[in-house]
């Protein structure tokens, strides 16, 4: 814990650039995904109790709280997928490190534009919700 | 301190060697398996369509079935490895040790718990038993 919080402060002060933010986010957004896929195999293995329990468990995905909750899972799940690619070329060509500003602007740029088309679809189905 | 830019170096043997390979290869499992399960589930379809209806609909071929049970197995041995990575890089003696068989742990019940649900479960039978009529079962 100790440990943690001066990682914490070190987040804070460090300069470490591209590569320390690529590092950074990638444990976060596993972490993230982790913690919801825990919550998520719960809820499906709920279907074994029939219709009625799991329809209302799945209503509770559809509050505003959770639309939000699914664009950022949706992006953690994209940018750890972007960057673990990232990470395992760079593991296989090492020579690649040369450049590695360059594969981590690259890997955030399609990031961003992957991003919009499903931003806007999962806008349209919130919005598609209620008429 | 453990800030570092570049990737986790390739461990020298044992286990960690082992897990280094494996979050590589599953990574790149998950990346068409998971990525395809969001799109199919969120930009396709959308919750507003997924229920109980929805998902006996799916799972009436053993495609889907077959398709969750191995995005549930790599994403489960996937994310508690790292955690594990991640435990060893903060935590020392018997806080890891800790974490380690807690994730362990949950991994396996999760596992266990997930699989049975994907492969055995009936619409009809599920549905019957909740309302309180069992005599459709098997």
């Amino acid at each position: 814990m100790k440990k943690l919080l001066s990682e914490v402060n070190d987040i804070v002060r460090y300069r470490g650039g591209s590569g320390h933010w690529s590092y950074l986010l990638h444990r976060l957004t596993g972490l993230g995904v982790l913690l919801f896929l825990c919550v998520h195999i719960i809820d499906t293995a709920l279907i074994g109790w029939g219709p009625e329990l799991f329809n209302k468990v799945i209503a509770i995905y559809r509050h505003p709280f959770f639309r939000v909750s699914e664009i950022f899972l949706f992006g953690a799940v994209l940018y750890h997928s972007l960057n673990g690619v990232r990470i395992t070329l760079i593991d296989l060509w090492p020579g690649a490190t040369r450049r590695h500003r360059l594969w981590a602007h690259l890997t955030w740029g399609i990031f961003v534009v992957a991003m919009i088309p499903v931003v806007i679809i999962m806008l349209h189905h919130w919005k598609a919700s209620h008429p | 301190m453990s800030l570092s830019s570049g990737p986790r170096p390739l461990p020298p043997g044992g286990f960690d060697r082992f897990a280094w390979f494996f979050m590589r290869i599953s990574g790149l499992a998950l990346l068409f398996l998971a990525l395809g399960h969001l799109t199919v589930m969120h930009l396709v379809n959308s919750i507003d369509t997924v229920d109980y209806a929805f998902v006996a609909a799916r799972y009436a071929t053993p495609f889907w079935r077959t398709y969750d049970g191995l995005l549930l197995m790599l994403a489960l041995l996937h994310g508690f490895n790292g955690l594990r990575v991640i435990a060893q890089d903060y935590l020392s003696g018997g806080k890891r040790l800790a974490v380690q068989w807690v994730a362990g742990f949950l991994c396996l019940a999760l596992m266990m718990a997930g699989l049975y649900i994907v492969f055995t479960f009936q619409p009809e039978a599920a549905a019957a038993l909740s309302a309180g009529d069992p005599g459709v079962l098997p």
